[in-house]
């Protein structure tokens, strides 16, 4: 009786085996399959896609799609698609490394995230430390947004590249700017109380020292990130504090609420901003009525007259319902497809090699290229004007009928800045 | 300075109101149930929702009114047929039951809405300035919400005070044992305490979607400052509930004006710390900055100082 432990007779093993061959079939197929999803290019989104950061995390991802059905419709890299997976890191630094492990251990080798410098500084860190200690299996994090200057400075590491020009590159253009506006004479500044923002304070305070030292500072205001829902208080204190412009680093939902409650509450100033286009920013800004008088410091608006780019904002509106609001995106991307295609592999360490110095004409018709010191990206940067669009502007903004007018430029080269990184370079 | 603090006190104010239409129904389901309703701010969130969508259908009067009602069935059937059944394994089981129904909404209505904030708009009737005060304007849709809120108060203390239900409600959140020995339908009386809470709850959310923002975090950014409420008024009291939303409101608002740090304070300028060490960096933080760490602090020291609260009569 126990010589047969199976319990069964030996033709009953003979058809449980070939019952179990269909099985094995379709397991192999279906391996197969997810050999040929492992053959696409895969990219880790990791941005808010819930909270109060889940509108801008959204538009950028619909530009990661975008961008990648674009460089899909030429090919790809490689013989390869470009696949864009997203994760929701929330706006927080320790669910963003929890994503971007389970990306890794999902097999995933290129991170990018933008939104939050917390958060990018986390996952900076997250990403040397994984490199340091799984040889083999390294990964490069490609920041399009996240601008705390100690990213490519004192906390830089080879795996970190930067699109965006730096926190302080964008307040020494905003300084310049305001430089030559006499009318300026009391400033108020609002910032998101972490990293960036405090950042952002620290640097207009010392350039506009420096600048224009009769220009009174009449407000230095920190508040919680992406926690405010009515900004009717802080609103009540900048105009008691008889302020006539504001400089602001807030971006998402902190832009567009801060405006609608100065928006409520009548409240004249110019705003001087790193983000005032993102997703609600325009809708808010109409409503305060303030026609060119809101400023933001970016490397490229709807209406710079790029014909690749015109072309681009054309199809990229009706597909995705929304405006084109990361031309470093599309940077990006393209030089990531490029490093890929001359590396001849999907090797964070050969991708980094062949980014490194790479040189490119930018979204907006720029020279763009990649530091190799310091892996910051140097591009033409625009001040640009909201307000009714000048004639010959295409393109207004959020169905406000407003749109995006530059008032000037800077030279890509202008704006490098020294760096303190010293970067140990496994390649 | 008199214009801040005009207008600090009308943010506060209103602010304070909202909080109270949470808090009055928490603070009687706390009280009655002896349940710290964890999903009450779910049911605001679920009245900024059914209001945005009946709003979207129909018309925005007509997400006001029914808005409530439907939330305010829906909590009924939660307590007749949810934390009744659960209530016989104890408080805690309540507990984790109404723990566990705020993420189950949350998720729904991140499935049917989107994790994205809906356009919930201001009617058109209502968009408008209705004063203007130091050459600041103050929205029409702001007045109109401090009018909601308070003339909801007010029915609430006429039901409480002069009708029949009323009393029973009163007299089973002080004894409820007692109410239930005179023969009263208690588990009735906690049922519409339950479902009444909850449509008070979605009518802030139906008023507050507008001016707020409505989104999935909505409950969850609300959520904690209500307990922080119903702890300082007091247990069971709506009085204290109302004095304790009205403080929090003012002492929020008016604590984001105050740039005071512990270096201002006179006298102090010989004796602060160094800027830049971490002493030096604390004692320069604004009364402006912790604004959002107030209330907690005073939920802290109310329950080691006086654990029945401000104006309560029974532990906490």
């Amino acid at each position: 009786m126990f010589a047969n432990p199976f319990g069964l007779s030996g033709r009953r093993r003979a058809l449980k085996a070939l019952a179990v061959q269909p099985i094995l079939a379709a397991v192999l197929a279906l391996s197969g399959q997810s050999a040929t999803a492992q053959q696409t290019i895969q990219i880790a989104y990791i941005d808010p896609l819930s909270g109060g950061g889940a509108s801008i995390g959204e538009h950028g991802l619909k530009h990661f799609r975008y961008i990648a059905d674009q460089l899909n419709a030429q090919g790809g890299a490689l013989g390869r698609k470009f696949e864009v997976v997203p994760y929701d890191g929330k706006t927080n630094p320790q669910e963003s490394i929890v994503q971007a492990q389970k990306a890794i251990d999902r097999g995933i080798r290129i991170l990018t995230q933008g939104n939050g410098s917390s958060v990018a500084a986390a996952l900076s860190d997250f990403v040397a430390k994984h490199n340091a200690r799984n040889p083999g299996k390294e990964v490069i994090y490609l920041n399009y947004a996240a601008v705390d200057p100690s990213l490519t400075n004192e906390k830089c590491n080879w795996s970190h590249f930067r699109w965006d020009a730096d926190s302080d590159t964008k307040m020494a253009a905003l300084t310049n700017f305001i430089k030559d506006r006499q009318a300026v004479k009391r400033v108020y500044l609002i910032n998101q109380d972490y990293s960036f923002g405090q950042s952002v304070r620290t640097q207009a305070v010392a350039m506009l020292q420096q600048k224009r030292p009769d220009i009174q500072i009449v407000g230095n205001e920190l508040h919680p990130l992406l926690k405010i829902n009515d900004f009717a208080p802080y609103i009540a204190k900048i105009r008691a504090s008889g302020a006539d412009s504001v400089i602001t680093g807030n971006w998402g939902q902190d832009f567009a609420l801060l405006l609608k409650a100065a928006a409520d509450a009548g409240l004249k100033v110019d705003w001087y901003t790193y983000y005032a286009g993102g997703a609600g920013g325009p809708t808010a800004i109409k409503q305060t009525g303030l026609s060119d008088r809101v400023f933001a410091i970016v490397e490229g608006h709807a209406n710079i007259a790029h014909p690749p780019a015109q072309a681009v904002e054309t199809d990229f509106r009706p597909r995705t319902g929304q405006a084109v609001w990361y031309p470093r995106a599309f940077n990006q991307m393209y030089m990531l497809s490029e490093a890929i295609k001359a590396a001849g592999d999907v090797d964070a360490k050969k991708i980094a090699q062949r980014l490194e110095g790479m040189r490119i004409t930018t979204h907006n018709g720029g020279i763009g290229y990649m530091r190799a010191d310091n892996h910051q990206f140097i591009q033409d940067m625009y001040i640009a004007s909201f307000g009714p669009l000048p004639a010959g502007a295409k393109f207004d903004e959020e169905g406000t009928g407003w749109g995006w007018k530059t008032l000037g430029r800077v030279e890509g080269k202008d704006t490098e800045l020294p760096t303190t990184c010293k970067m140990s370079r496994p390649y | 300075m008199l214009e801040l603090v005009v207008f600090s006190t009308l943010n506060g104010v209103l602010y304070g109101m909202l909080l109270f239409m949470l808090a009055s129904g928490l603070t009687l389901i706390f009280s009655m149930m002896g349940v710290l309703n964890f999903a009450h701010a779910s049911f605001y969130m679920l009245g900024a929702y059914f209001g945005f969508e009946l709003a979207r259908q129909f018309d925005f009067w007509v997400g006001l009114v029914a808005a409530p009602l439907i939330v305010g069935t829906a909590g009924a059937l939660i307590e007749r047929f949810g934390l009744r059944v659960v209530h016989r394994h104890g408080h805690v089981a309540e507990l984790l039951f109404t723990f566990g129904l705020a993420f189950v909404i949350e998720e729904l209505v991140q499935m049917v809405w989107g994790k994205l904030p809906v356009d919930y708009r201001v009617p058109q009737q209502l968009d408008f300035v209705a004063f203007n005060l130091f050459g600041t304007t103050y929205p029409a849709y702001k007045v109109f919400m401090l009018v909601i809120a308070i003339g909801m108060f007010l029915c609430l203390m006429l039901v409480l005070t002069r009708t029949r239900i009323g009393l029973i409600i009163q007299a089973a959140l002080t004894h409820p044992q007692m109410t239930a020995m005179l023969g009263h339908n208690v588990p009735g009386v906690f049922m519409l305490v339950f479902g009444g809470g909850s449509a008070l709850a979605a009518l802030a959310g139906a008023i507050a979607g507008p001016a707020l923002v409505t989104q999935p975090s909505m409950a969850a950014l609300l959520g904690p400052i209500l307990f922080v409420v119903v702890v300082l008024g007091g247990l069971g009291s709506l009085a204290g509930a109302f004095v304790a939303s009205l403080l929090i409101g003012l002492v929020q608002t008016f604590a984001v004006a105050v740039n005071l740090s512990l270096a201002d304070l006179p006298g102090m300028a010989q004796l602060s710390p160094a800027a830049g060490t971490l002493i030096g960096d604390l004692w320069r933080v604004t009364v402006a900055q912790v604004a959002p760490v107030i209330p907690y602090l005073l939920l802290v020291l109310v329950l080691i100082l006086r654990p029945t609260g401000l104006m309560g009569n029974r532990e906490t």
